[in-house]
């Protein structure tokens, strides 16, 4: 039989400190994401051929950085990053280490997700604001941001699942976290134990992050009820 | 009054250009409700969608009240705007605003102080009789009473003329007429000049003091409702009352 209480006793405080180092990290790295992906999804959205100012320069080259980005592997980015989060932080270590390398590549992913999301906006909704004389910011404010809220939030709560998967790499820059110890005590000492309990305990906090999400998101929907 | 004077209007496609509006000079004047009447793609919308300016014409004017404002940009544009309501045929109500929100929109985004804005909202919907209505959603409401939130919403900056685009399309009958008979009233009652965008012939004789006729983006006859439906010079009126007796029939 298997000695929970002992486990516990052994383990506690390590896996406490794992699921608030990835919390941390995911939450401070998700907030970061959309300070900057929610302008760069508004200039994606606004600057489209069928938006509210079309231009194709600025939306070339934001969609370009947008998706260099989005491509490059996080694993190769928190290496590559290293003198940048040091100038940004002091550290390229710890979790503060870690932040900056996940904000850089889930910024893009939030630009896209608000682009997204911006795009199902009725047009009909934007040319009855156009038809009361809505300028073109209030449109994004009043219209664009407001008819999606839903879908933004939804758009988030993937962002945040995303990111605390991509937050079990940041072990490699020994920011902790529940990632970390599943592959340091489970994979390279072979404590099937602890690795088995750690990715439980990721599996169990996405459920409940993206169960938060969704009904956050359907309490804020006025469209159906 | 607003002038419409010799408008066209090319869209420009990569399979060539597609003329929408061709020769269109209108004279709707103060306190009318004026109808204009074609089938679907004859450029009923974009005609209306030039006098906010929704739509640029290619070539031509629009003068509202004597005054050029084809080529109004920016703050004049806006104000421009305001004082002319615009109603859509699937209402467009924002749905995740409650009707007081969206009737206040207009004054909200103005500048207009709040509690001043939902004192007139609600004024607004005490005149649409959904005074009762005003903390619900709009997916809440039937497609009459939506209507009638966005007309609310349309007379918040007290405009003198009202647009609406195909503003009963989407409803049946019994609650096209109320809504037909709450247009009236606000004409009557505000003076406020209509412009009735429809395919609908009956529409057209239900409130309209004139209409035109248009087809293909040509205006093919103007006059007094009943003697432009009842004796139809041109071609395309002559097919639409007689589809309209079909309809009926």
């Amino acid at each position: 039989m298997f000695d929970f209480s002992a486990f516990f006793a052994q383990y506690g405080n390590l896996f406490l400190q794992g699921t608030v180092d990835t919390l941390i990290m995911t939450c401070v790295a998700t907030i970061l994401a959309y300070v900057i992906g929610i302008p760069l999804g508004i200039l994606l959205v606004v600057t489209s051929p069928n938006g509210l100012r079309p231009n194709r320069i600025v939306s070339t080259i934001v969609g370009w950085i947008v998706n260099i980005g989005r491509s490059v592997p996080f694993i190769i980015l928190l290496v590559a990053l290293i003198p940048f989060t040091r100038f940004i932080v002091g550290t390229s270590l710890g979790v503060p280490g870690a932040v900056v390398p996940l904000v850089v590549t889930a910024a893009p992913f939030a630009a896209r997700m608000v682009e997204q999301s911006l795009e199902e906006t009725d047009g009909g909704l934007v040319e009855a604001a156009q038809s009361f004389g809505a300028s073109n910011w209030q449109i994004v404010w009043k219209v664009y941001l407001k008819e999606t809220l839903p879908s933004l939030v939804r758009g988030a709560a993937i962002t945040f699942v995303t990111l605390f998967g991509y937050s079990a790499m940041a072990g490699t820059v020994g920011a902790g976290g529940l990632g970390d110890i599943a592959i340091r005590y489970g994979y390279q000492r072979f404590q099937t134990d602890v690795m088995i309990f750690a990715v439980l305990l990721c599996v169990v906090l996405v459920i409940v992050f993206q169960a938060v999400g969704d009904v956050a998101a359907r309490k804020i929907d006025k469209r159906r009820r | 009054m607003i002038e419409l004077d010799h408008l066209e209007k090319v869209y420009l496609a990569r399979e060539g250009s597609h003329r929408a509006l061709h020769d269109v000079s209108l004279t709707i004047g103060e306190g009318e409700i004026f109808g204009i009447i074609g089938q679907s793609g004859a450029g009923k919308s974009t005609l209306v969608r030039c006098i906010n300016l929704l739509e640029r014409p290619t070539s031509g004017r629009i003068l509202i009240d004597g005054v050029d404002v084809t080529n109004y940009q920016g703050r004049d544009l806006r104000r421009l705007r305001e004082g002319i309501g615009m109603i859509f045929q699937n209402f467009s109500l924002f749905q995740q605003r409650t009707v007081l929100d969206n009737v206040m929109f207009p004054l909200t985004i103005r500048g207009e102080k709040k509690d001043h804005a939902k004192k007139r909202a609600l004024e607004l919907l005490d005149v649409v009789e959904l005074a009762d209505k005003a903390h619900r959603y709009p997916s809440e409401l039937s497609g009459g009473q939506q209507q009638r939130v966005a007309i609310a919403r349309a007379l918040a900056n007290n405009p003198r003329i009202m647009l609406c685009d195909e503003a009963t399309s989407a409803l049946d009958t019994r609650t096209t007429v109320s809504v037909l008979n709450l247009l009236a009233k606000i004409n009557k009652e505000l003076g406020v000049t209509l412009v009735v965008i429809t395919h609908s012939l009956a529409v057209a004789r239900h409130i309209c003091d004139r209409v035109a006729v248009i087809d293909e983006g040509v205006i093919v006859e103007e006059g007094p409702t009943r003697q432009v439906l009842e004796n139809p010079q041109s071609e395309a009126a002559r097919e639409l009352v007689s589809f309209d007796s079909l309809e009926v029939k």
